[in-house]
């Protein structure tokens, strides 16, 4: 098929332009010039700018940083499970923090603190959408690399350093940040009020600006890849929809985290240098501070504004990677395809307009929350509509249950459950007493943490025979899937009763409260199934380093799929196709077309070679 | 010792696991099992995802139900009967769609799964079935928001004239409380006065704050609306009062309210709860550091009389404290004589603490 299309490298790009099929040629010649000689180890696996080479080390970085953030996670589900006991066995690893046998307090404060930052930005944000969108959008849209390969190495180089920073904040003497992931000034402002809020903090803050650094320059990358580098015929409208999630997930990237730099920025000028922004009218530690005239709700504002369109910047990368594994192991086009982007444009328009839900009871304006209530709640619409949409893509299939595919089937699964919740959380009235209660921890749990993991599991089992050329085993697959998927429900279901009951998160013990006196079995159960959900992720690891030296060896489309990235080597090399890209005629989702020899027809097939299953208005393109 | 033993057990149960993976993969590839792509296991995955479906199904009701009781704290508040309705109306609706979608969604998976020689079916998109699943959720959505606003607006509404008002300062890591006196206003407070006496940082050179007393725990009358003032002197907190159904922050700088009528005594609630030991307790709901989980203060509901002789029998915070106050005159005295008044202008700014 590439030999009858010897021009299509000349016009890559889509849409006409002359200019990307010059830049593209000189990429060529480029190419050739590595052939030559070979790379050394230091550019091929360190420096590379290939972005296959680049997703792994994101992936790699992100699987290193979820391991530490579980571990984290079942340190305080010991505390809040067995609040009584003493965890002596603990100090060899956790030295002068155990005292007399008890876990310090405020170093429990730094655990839930350490496990939600690392959590969301450095594995679901950067683990996930890092490796995915490097991974997938040159693959799937058919471009060479990513529009600037050094600027994308740029990007893991950063990451990878403010990974160090962060690393190195939890060894010292006075401990990591200890003020919550949110780090709401004045707490996170002031040592004299926690000891996290000295040297860790500062590490915290320098460690998220290079993150945010990282993003940016990610993120720019992204969209110039899509928007300019699309293989010929490779218009928006047949792009998978994989890479329209990642694209507006740059795209909101891009326009919110410099919000949360500006907010860092102010805080650390609060900190070090003596402004107000943030702090007025503080007594602490015995005396008077001199600020006055800053607002702590202000940082809280500047906060949300990144941080809620951070949520779906987690959970929308998974969400196109879901809508991908589950049309093509239904073997069924995805429903609604246009609808499906539809409501991906408006989550993404809606996620800058919802922060404030977040501060219903911080003293804002009563006014502004009615406002914050009445958008947060429309937000709801096109995440039913997705819902209903990938439950109509089951329908009728002929469904083949690889692991990634039962990993989808849980992300649905987990999307309903916890993001129903959210239409409680969103009514301002009724978060009145659930705000900060463990109602709001299950929730966001199982709607953007546990979902946005069953997505990049999905995603690593689906395309892991494109990444290492070999296939993860499915039966510890199988095995992984289902403990996680009990577990995880085991964890955050009994959890929503412990929120409606009331329960504050954040906190080292309930027993001096006699309201939060009922819970103590329940507390115990659900620790038990965190740490047991913990431990199976063991089995992902084994199968995931086992199977990139030891897997049975993939095939060239090993789950019969349409899209381009299947197209390319087994293992493509630097520049992905050989020989000329292949141009795109088709969508994404040609599965069991009737007429049909096969019950996939790639997007790189003509209409003129699939004239049995055309329909009416595709007879024109023929 | 044991550490190492249980170490070498450990270390001899991944053996035996890596092993046994070895050998599954040995057979399955002996028998041919390995390479057919599908074969047993989407069964025996469909199976179960039914299995999930019905057993996870019945014990999520049953666990839901056993802990129903312990769930639900008692109400002890007007506004707190109709939050509660409507979070258990908004629960049902919630409830319904995720019984169905997640019906749906295991069932599907079970009865679609793949057959030889069966071909799904072609089925891209249908704009009819897609507007109705846009727009019932969206009528759903406008009802619940509507319910939501109407209920939000009347509990931030403006308080009742005649509520009795109270304020609470959090810091590190307890709760201070004071009443306005007999002239039912709130004195000037200012966070450069605190010390350790003077722990609301009472400015005493005016004359409403003379009167207003400090008291160790909240007492409010029953059926009368109260008003909470909320303000902090540290780093930031919540006030969380669940019987209440009642919670704001508390911000260093910028002084929050919350109003609410409670409806039952403390002691009507040890009778309704059948524990005499019950208390109505105040939480912190914002973390602040060490002491974040242990900061509580009692709430005790009087009856009306009660209340009145409770107030009554309080006193002052300037009668009890003389040598704050002489402290104050002390300062306003020189302020007649011209040197000293600039110092004097220095510590006492203006506060935009009283309300």
């Amino acid at each position: 098929m590439a030999a009858n299309l010897p021009t299509q490298s000349n016009v890559q790009g889509g849409i006409g332009a002359t200019e990307p099929g010059i830049a593209h040629d000189e990429h060529l010649h480029h190419d050739d010039h590595h052939e030559h000689h070979e790379l050394s180890f230091l550019e091929k696996y360190v420096f590379s700018t290939d972005h296959k080479v680049i997703a792994k080390q994101f992936l790699i970085t992100g699987i290193f940083w979820a391991i530490l953030g579980g571990t984290l996670s079942s340190l305080f589900r010991l505390q809040l499970g067995w609040p009584e006991a003493t965890f002596e066995w603990l100090s060899p690893f956790l030295g002068k923090w155990i005292e007399a046998g008890k876990l310090n307090p405020e170093f429990y404060l730094a655990l839930v603190t350490m496990h939600g930052t690392i959590m969301v930005f450095f594995v679901l944000t950067a683990g996930l959408s890092g490796t995915f969108s490097n991974f997938l959008i040159p693959l799937q849209i058919g471009a060479r690399d990513m529009a600037s390969g050094f600027m994308n190495m740029l990007s893991y180089w950063f990451f990878f350093i403010s990974s160090v920073v962060m690393f190195i904040s939890l060894f010292i003497e006075t401990g990591p940040a200890a003020a919550g992931w949110t780090i709401y000034p004045p707490l996170s402002a002031l040592p004299q009020a926690i000891p996290g809020s000295g040297m860790g903090q500062t590490l915290w803050l320098v460690s998220m600006a290079l993150f945010i650094v990282s993003q940016l320059l990610g993120g720019v990358n992204y969209i110039t890849t899509v928007i300019n580098l699309r293989t010929r015929g490779m218009s928006m409208s047949k792009l998978p929809l994989t890479i329209w999630a990642f694209f507006l997930t740059a795209i909101l990237g891009l326009l919110s985290f410099p919000v949360l730099f500006s907010a860092a920025l102010l805080l650390i000028f609060d900190r070090s240098f003596g402004t107000s922004f943030f702090l007025s009218d503080i007594y602490i530690a015995g005396q008077a501070l001199p600020n006055v005239g800053g607002s702590p709700v202000l940082f809280q504002h500047l906060f949300w504004f990144l941080g809620h369109p951070e949520v779906y910047i987690v959970i929308m990368p998974a969400m196109g990677m879901v809508s991908e594994i589950l049309a093509t192991n239904a073997r069924k086009p995805i429903f609604g395809y246009r609808a499906m982007i539809g409501s991906l444009l408006g989550i993404s328009l809606l996620s800058f307009i919802v922060w404030a839900h977040h501060m219903f009871v911080t003293g804002m304006n009563p006014f502004l929350g009615s406002v914050f209530m009445f958008l947060t709640l429309i937000i709801a619409v096109p995440s039913a509509v997705k819902t209903f949409n990938w439950l109509a893509t089951l329908w009728r299939g002929n469904i083949r249950f690889t692991t990634a595919m039962l990993f989808s089937i849980g992300f649905v699964s987990l999307f309903i459950s916890g993001g129903l919740t959210g239409i409680i959380l969103g009514n301002a009235a009724l978060d009145i007493q659930m705000h900060n209660t463990y109602f709001v921890v299950a929730h966001f749990h199982l709607v953007m943490g546990s979902s946005a993991f069953f997505g990049l599991w999905a995603g690593v089992y689906h395309w892991f025979p494109k990444m290492f050329g070999r296939m993860m085993d499915e039966k510890l697959g199988y095995v992984h899937f289902w403990l996680t998927f009990i577990g995880v429900y085991l964890v955050f279901l009994p959890m929503h009763y412990v929120g409606i009951a009331g329960f504050p998160r954040r906190y080292y013990a309930w027993t001096g409260f006699d309201m939060f006196s009922q819970f103590a079995d329940l507390n115990k159960f659900i620790s038990l199934a965190a740490i047991l959900a913990f431990f199976a992720q063991f089995i992902f690891i084994f199968n995931f380093f086992y199977s990139i030296f030891r897997g049975r060896r993939a095939s060239q489309n090993p789950w019969n799929s349409t899209t381009l990235e299947w197209t390319t080597p087994i293992e493509p090399g630097h520049g992905n196709w050989p020989g000329a890209i292949p141009a795109v005629y088709r969508w994404p989702y040609d599965y069991s077309k009737p007429g049909a020899a096969e019950d996939f027809i790639p997007q790189n097939v003509p209409f003129s070679q699939t004239q049995s299953s055309n329909l009416p208005y595709e007879r024109e393109m023929e | 010792m044991t550490v190492l033993g249980i170490l070498l057990v450990l270390v001899l149960l991944l053996v035996v696991f890596g092993l046994l993976f070895r050998l599954q993969i040995l057979t399955s590839i002996f028998s041919g099992s390995f390479v057919r792509e599908i074969g047993m296991s989407n069964r025996v995955n469909g199976i179960l995802m039914l299995v999930f479906l019905l057993f996870g199904g019945a014990a999520f009701a049953w666990s839901f139900i056993e802990n129903y009781s312990k769930m639900n704290p008692p109400i002890a508040s007007v506004h707190g009967h109709a939050t509660e309705r409507m979070f258990w109306t908004t629960m049902i609706i919630i409830g319904i769609v995720f019984v169905i979608t997640q019906i749906a969604l295991f069932v599907y998976s079970y009865k679609y799964q793949h057959q030889d020689g069966r071909r799904a079916f072609f089925f891209p998109h249908n704009n009819k079935i897609e507007v109705i699943w846009t727009v019932i959720p969206a009528i759903v959505m406008a009802g619940l928001v509507f319910a939501g606003w109407k209920e939000w607006s009347r509990i931030t509404g403006p308080a009742p004239k005649d509520s009795v008002v109270l304020e609470i300062m959090g810091k590190q890591f307890n709760w201070l409380v004071r009443y306005p006196g007999r002239d039912q206003a709130l004195g000037v407070v200012n966070y450069r006065l605190i010390d350790a006496t003077n722990e609301f940082g009472f400015d005493l050179s005016d004359q409403k704050g003379l009167d207003d007393f400090v008291a160790g725990e909240i007492h409010v009358p029953k059926g009368h609306p109260v008003l909470l003032k909320i303000r902090s002197r540290d780093v930031l907190h919540a006030v969380y009062m669940p019987h209440f159904r009642v919670q704001m922050y508390a911000v260093p700088g910028m002084p929050t309210k919350f109003w609410f009528t409670p409806t039952k005594t403390t002691d009507e609630m040890r009778a309704q709860t059948g524990n005499p030991a019950f208390n109505y307790e105040l939480a912190c709901n914002q973390i602040c550091g060490r002491g974040h989980f242990a900061m509580k203060l009692a709430i005790i509901v009087d009856e009306p009389d009660d209340y009145q002789a409770w107030y009554a029998k309080q006193q002052s915070f300037s009668s009890q404290n003389p040598d704050v106050l002489a402290s104050f005159k002390q300062k306003a005295a020189p302020l007649g004589t011209s040197e000293a008044a600039p110092a004097a202008a220095a510590v006492v700014p203006a506060a935009k603490a009283s309300l």
